[in-house]
C-alpha cells in the first residue's frame, strides 16, 4: 500500500495519547513488510481493604449492593475522601515502573451510563501522580510507561434479554455497585511494543510485578486487571499508521490473539487500498475477530475538568521515600540475583518459573545452607510447583540431596525418586532414604564395563552414532539406565559413549 | 413581627433552657404556634417537623432536669434549608426529581446542631437546587417576605431567612453559592453570613456549584451566628475542602469593638444599587467612623467581571453535579423504551427551566472547543478577583458594599429575565470566586420602610473581623432606636 494513505492517517490522531516514536529496538519482525506498534492501558484494581473514596469494604465476590454507601452512590451531598493507602499503592506502581512521581489533581470524566452513580467518573487527567517510566520485559528490552494515574471504578451490569449481554435492546439491567469506587491505577505504555508475543511478556511481568509489591491480585480472570491495546501498523521508515483501540480482551492469551486478529486486518486493509479508521473495537473471544464498538466521531465529550471536591495530591519528599524503603524486591532484580548464583541466564525458563513462584529465596537458602545451588534451581522447579514461596522441605534437607549428588553418591534419577519422597514427607534425611532403597552410586570401572555391554547389544544405535546422528545417543543412554536399573549416572554415561566414538 | 416572650435571641434561649429557667418544650410550642399562624401565608417550609422537634425538645429538657448539660444550643429551635441532608426526612431542594428521596444520612452540620442541643423544626424553601434569587424558582410555590408578602424574600435560601423573619424558627440555615445567604437576609431584615470555603463541612450539602457552595447562619442577632458558626463551623474529615485547623471562637471575637479597624470603600464598586440602599451603606461608613474604625478607600478591578465569570464557572460544576439525577437509582423516574430516553424525559420532567437553563449553560462552556474561551478564561478572571481582593486587604481589614442593590422587589418582577435576575447578586458574587466570608447586616430601611442590609467582607479566616464590624454596626442600629 502507498505510504500516502498511512500518513493520512496519521494526521487523524488525536485525545491525550499521541503516538511518537519509540526507542529503537533492534529486532522488529515485519509482517509482510508491516511493522506492528502496540501500546497499552492496562487497569489493575488496588489491593485496599476499602473504596477510593469511602469506607466501603473493596472485596470481590460478596452479595450484590453491599458495599455501598453514600459516597459510593453518588447520593446527594456525599463527597469524596481520598484514600491514603490507595495512594500509597499508586506510588509503589510508579516506583516499580521507574517513574516519577510528581503533585497530581484530579479531575471529573462526564458521561452517562446507569453503572456510574454520580454520571462522571473522578479520574486523574492532565496531572497524573506518576509519569515517565518504563518496564524491561526479562530479555532487558525496555517499555516506556507514558503515566500510570489513579481513578475509581464503575459498578458492574448485568444486561438481560435482547442480544449479546449489551444494554442496547436488552429488556432489563441489574447494576452491582460494590465495584463502584474501588480504586484503580491505569498504567498506560508508550507504543514501543512491536509483537504479540512482546505484549503478552509486558502483561505478564507487570502482573508480577503488581503481585510482588502487593498493589493488586492481578487477576484478569476475575477482572481486577483488565487490558486495553491500541495497534495500528506502519511500513518502518514511515509515520505511524492510525491506531485502533482494542477492548474486552480478558486474558493475556486473548491479548495476543487480538493483537494478531487486529495487525491482520489492519495489513490486508492497508494492501487493498482501504483506509483504517480510528475507532474503539470489541475483542470477541468466540469468533477470534475484532468489531467496531463505536468510531472517533461517536466518542464522548467527557467536559474534564478539575474535580472541586479534592484538593491537589503532593506527596511529601518524606512520604515518598517512606514507601520506596518499603518496596520488596522486583521480579527482574530477583531473576537477576539468581542467576547471578547459579550462572542460569536470567530469563532461563527455570528462573522464571522459580522467581514467578516466589521461591528464589528458597533456593538461596538452600544454597546458603550448604546445597548445590544449580541442583536446588531444578529440583525447585520439577518438584516444588504445588509448594508456594516458602516450601516445607527445610532448605537443609534440600540442600543434603544435591551434596549426595555433587559427590557423585547418587544418580539424579535416583535423586529424583529421593526427592519425591522427601517432598511428599515435607522434608528428610536424603543420605538416610538413598540408604533405605539401596541407591549407590556404580563405580567408574564397573559403568564403563556396562556402557560397553550396551553398545555390543545395540549395534544398530552405536553405528548410527558414530555415523553422526547425535540423537541415536538417547537410545544408548536408555538401554544404559535400564541395565543399570537407574543406578547409572546419565550425565556419566553420556561422556563415556562421547569418549568412545572419538575414541 | 411579634416578638419571642420567653426569649430574643438563640444565645438567651440556650441560656436560659441550660440554666433550667427556661423549657424546650416552651420555646419551640411559640414558635410552632407562629408557624401555625402565618406559616399558610408565608410558605417558608417545605416540610415542618412538628412531631420530631417536640420529641427533640422534651429530650433536652430530660436531659436538663437530669442535670446533664445539652449544649450550647440547647432547645434553640433551627430551620434547615431543604438542601441539607437528614436521616429519614425528605430532602428536596425544592425540585419535583428527588421526588420521594430520604438520605440515608445526616449532613456534618445536622449532626452538630442536634449534638449541641438544637431542635429541628422543619425543613425550609428554595429556589429549586438553590439556583435563583427569589425563592420564586421552587416547585413547591415561592415563599412570602415577612416583612411584605406581596414581596420575595430574596434567594436561593428565601425559606430560611424568611422562617428566621416571622419567628418560625430562632435561626437557620442556609447555603451561598452566589448569595444565596446574604441576599435573602438583606430583603428579610436578619443577619445572614457566608463563611469562609471550607469553613463549614458542605458533607451532607446537595452540590450545586462545589467550589462555591457554603453553608452558614441567618439569625436575629450578630451573637446568634457567633454561636451558631462557633457550632457548625470547624473541620470535618468527611469534606477534603474543609480546612484543617480549628477555628477561633467568633462570639469571643465580637466583644472586642472597631476601634483601629481598616474599613475599606470600594471606589470601583459596580454601580447600579438604588438611591436608598446607597443612603443605608454611607450611613453605616458615619457609624463605623464615629465607632473608631478608619475609612480608606480601595480599588477592586475584577469585582465587575465576577457575574460574568460565576455564571460561567457554576452552571458548569452544576452541569456535572446535577447529572446524576438520571432516574435510575433514586427519585422521579418518568419511563422510556430505553435507557437514553429515559433519562432525557426524566430530567425534562423533573427539573425546572432555571435548572435547565444552568444544565445547558455549563455543559456549552465546559464543551471540547468552547473549553478555553469559557470556563478556562472564567477560572482566569477568577484568580484575578481573588488577587485583587488579597490587595485590597492589604490596606483594608474589611470591605463594606451593598449586599443587595434594591430592597425586596414584587413577585415577578424579574420572571422575564434572567439576565435582571442574576444582577441581585452582583455585589455578593465576587466573594464567593475568591473562596472569602462576607455577611449582611440589617441597617435600617430603604423604600417603604423595607430592610436594607450592609455588606460587610473580610478575606480568608476574616470572620472575626468581619463580626466586630458587623456586631459595631448593630449596636449602632441599636442606639438609633
Amino acid at each position: 500500500m502507498s505510504e500516502t494513505s498511512v500518513s493520512q492517517g496519521t494526521t487523524g490522531t488525536a485525545g491525550s495519547f499521541v503516538y511518537t516514536a519509540g526507542p529503537a529496538t533492534g529486532n522488529e519482525i515485519l509482517i509482510d513488510g508491516w511493522e506492528l506498534i502496540v501500546g497499552l492501558e492496562v487497569h489493575v484494581e488496588l489491593a485496599t481493604l476499602t473504596k477510593l473514596f469511602s469506607a466501603s469494604a473493596n472485596r470481590f465476590g460478596d452479595d450484590p449492593n453491599t458495599n455501598i454507601d453514600p459516597v459510593t452512590l453518588g447520593l446527594p451531598g456525599a463527597l469524596p475522601v481520598l484514600n491514603r493507602h490507595a495512594v500509597e499503592l499508586a506510588m509503589r506502581i510508579g516506583l516499580a515502573l521507574n517513574c516519577t512521581i510528581q503533585p497530581s489533581t484530579f479531575h471529573r470524566k462526564n458521561y452517562f451510563y446507569p453503572d456510574m452513580p454520580k454520571a462522571y467518573q473522578i479520574s486523574q487527567y492532565d496531572q497524573p501522580i506518576n509519569v515517565n517510566g518504563f518496564l524491561a520485559l526479562p530479555d532487558g528490552k525496555q517499555i516506556g510507561i507514558e503515566r500510570a494515574h489513579l481513578e475509581e471504578d464503575t459498578g458492574k451490569s448485568t444486561h438481560f434479554g435482547g442480544t449479546g449481554g449489551r444494554i442496547h435492546g436488552s429488556d432489563y439491567s441489574l447494576i452491582d455497585f460494590n465495584r463502584a469506587g474501588v480504586p484503580l491505577v491505569e498504567i498506560v505504555s508508550r507504543p514501543d511494543i512491536r509483537t504479540a508475543e512482546e505484549a503478552r511478556q509486558y502483561v505478564t511481568e507487570l502482573r508480577s510485578i503488581l503481585v510482588a509489591i502487593g498493589a493488586s491480585d492481578a487477576k484478569m480472570e476475575e477482572g481486577s486487571m483488565r487490558c486495553d491495546a491500541n495497534v495500528s501498523v506502519h511500513k518502518p521508515g514511515t509515520p505511524y499508521g492510525t491506531r485502533c483501540e482494542i477492548k474486552n480482551v480478558n486474558s493475556i492469551r486473548s491479548l495476543g490473539r487480538a493483537i494478531e486478529y487486529e495487525a491482520r486486518r489492519q495489513i490486508d486493509m492497508n494492501d487493498a487500498g482501504e483506509t483504517v479508521r480510528q475507532e474503539t473495537r470489541h475483542w470477541d473471544e468466540n469468533d477470534g475477530r475484532t468489531h467496531t464498538l463505536r468510531s472517533k466521531e461517536d466518542a464522548d465529550d467527557y467536559r474534564y475538568f478539575l474535580e472541586p471536591d479534592l484538593v491537589p495530591l503532593h506527596p511529601s519528599a518524606e512520604w515518598i521515600q517512606a514507601v520506596r524503603d518499603a518496596m520488596p524486591m522486583l521480579p527482574g532484580a530477583r531473576r537477576a540475583r539468581l542467576s547471578q548464583a547459579t550462572g542460569v541466564p536470567a530469563d532461563a525458563e527455570a528462573i522464571m518459573v522459580v522467581v514467578e513462584r516466589g521461591q528464589d529465596d528458597y533456593v538461596l537458602a538452600v544454597a546458603a545452607a550448604g546445597g548445590d545451588v544449580g541442583r536446588a534451581l531444578v529440583h525447585v522447579k520439577e518438584a516444588f510447583a504445588d509448594e508456594g514461596a516458602t516450601p516445607t522441605v527445610p532448605a537443609a534437607d534440600l540442600a543434603g540431596l544435591t551434596l549426595l549428588e555433587v559427590r557423585g553418591s547418587i544418580t539424579a534419577t535416583q535423586a529424583k525418586t529421593v526427592l519425591a519422597d522427601i517432598v511428599a514427607a515435607g522434608g528428610g534425611d536424603a543420605t538416610a532414604i538413598a540408604a533405605a532403597k539401596g541407591f549407590e552410586a556404580m563405580d567408574t570401572g564397573a559403568l564403563e564395563a556396562m556402557v560397553d555391554q550396551v553398545l555390543a547389544d545395540n549395534p544398530v544405535a552405536w553405528a548410527k552414532y558414530c555415523s553422526g546422528e547425535d540423537k541415536a545417543m538417547g537410545a544408548l543412554v536408555g538401554a544404559a539406565m535400564k541395565a543399570s536399573q537407574g543406578k547409572a549416572d546419565g550425565k556419566l554415561v553420556t561422556a563415556l559413549v562421547q569418549a568412545k566414538r572419538k575414541g | 413581627m411579634s416578638a419571642p416572650t420567653s426569649a430574643s435571641s438563640a444565645v438567651q434561649i440556650a441560656a436560659g433552657v441550660r440554666s433550667g429557667q427556661l423549657k424546650a418544650a416552651d420555646v419551640l410550642e411559640e414558635h410552632l404556634a407562629r408557624i401555625d399562624n402565618r406559616e399558610g401565608e408565608i410558605h417558608a417550609f417545605n416540610l415542618v417537623l412538628a412531631d420530631q422537634a417536640r420529641a427533640a425538645a422534651a429530650a433536652v429538657d430530660a436531659a436538663v432536669a437530669a442535670g446533664n448539660d445539652p449544649g450550647p444550643l440547647a432547645g434553640v429551635p433551627v430551620a434547615l434549608k431543604d438542601n441539607m441532608c437528614t436521616h429519614g426526612i425528605a430532602t428536596t431542594c425544592s425540585s419535583k426529581i428527588l421526588d420521594g428521596w430520604k438520605p440515608p444520612y445526616d449532613a456534618t452540620v445536622v449532626t452538630r446542631l442536634i449534638a449541641a442541643g438544637a431542635v429541628t423544626v422543619g425543613k425550609t424553601n428554595l429556589d429549586e437546587f438553590a439556583m435563583g434569587s427569589s425563592t420564586e424558582n421552587s416547585a413547591f410555590g415561592a415563599t412570602r417576605n415577612p416583612r411584605d408578602t406581596s414581596r420575595v424574600p430574596g434567594g436561593s435560601s428565601g425559606g430560611s431567612a424568611a422562617a428566621v423573619a416571622a419567628g418560625f424558627s430562632s435561626v437557620s440555615l442556609g447555603s451561598d453559592t452566589g448569595g444565596s445567604i446574604r441576599q435573602p437576609a438583606a430583603l428579610c431584615g436578619v443577619v445572614g453570613v457566608k463563611p469562609t470555603y471550607g469553613y463549614v463541612s458542605r458533607y451532607g450539602l446537595v452540590a450545586f456549584a462545589s467550589s462555591l457552595d457554603q453553608i452558614g447562619p441567618f439569625t436575629n442577632t450578630v451573637e446568634d451566628a457567633a454561636l451558631l458558626l462557633d457550632v457548625i463551623g470547624g473541620h470535618d474529615p468527611m469534606d477534603s475542602t474543609s480546612i484543617p485547623a480549628p477555628q477561633p471562637s467568633l462570639l469571643g471575637a465580637i466583644q472586642q469593638g472597631v476601634e483601629g479597624l481598616r474599613v475599606g470603600r470600594i471606589t470601583d464598586l459596580p454601580e447600579g444599587a438604588d438611591p436608598d440602599v446607597v443612603e443605608r451603606l454611607e450611613a453605616a461608613f458615619d457609624a463605623l467612623r464615629a465607632a473608631g474604625a478608619t475609612i480608606v478607600d480601595v480599588q477592586v478591578p475584577a469585582f465587575s467581571y465576577g457575574l460574568t465569570a460565576y455564571y460561567l464557572i457554576a452552571p458548569a460544576e452544576a452541569s456535572s453535579n446535577l447529572a446524576r439525577y438520571d432516574g435510575v437509582r433514586y427519585g422521579m423516574r418518568v419511563n422510556a423504551p430505553d435507557t437514553n430516553s429515559m433519562y432525557g424525559v426524566t430530567r425534562t420532567a423533573g427539573f425546572g427551566d432555571e435548572v435547565k437553563r444552568r444544565i445547558m449553560l455549563g455543559t456549552y462552556a465546559l464543551s471540547a472547543g468552547y473549553y478555553d474561551a469559557y470556563y478556562g478564561k472564567a477560572l482566569k478572571v477568577r484568580r484575578m478577583i481573588a488577587d485583587d481582593f488579597d490587595r485590597a486587604y492589604q490596606r483594608a481589614d474589611v470591605l463594606l458594599t451593598p449586599t443587595s442593590p434594591t430592597v425586596a422587589f414584587p413577585f415577578g418582577a424579574k420572571g422575564d429575565n434572567p439576565f435582571a435576575m442574576y444582577l441581585c447578586d452582583v455585589y455578593t458574587i465576587p466573594t464567593n470566586l475568591a473562596g472569602h466570608p462576607g455577611m449582611s447586616v440589617p441597617f435600617g430601611t430603604g423604600a417603604e420602610g423595607l430592610p436594607v442590609g450592609v455588606q460587610v467582607l473580610s478575606g480568608t479566616l476574616g470572620e472575626p473581623q468581619m463580626f466586630r464590624t458587623a456586631a459595631a454596626l448593630e449596636r449602632a442600629m441599636g442606639a438609633a432606636k
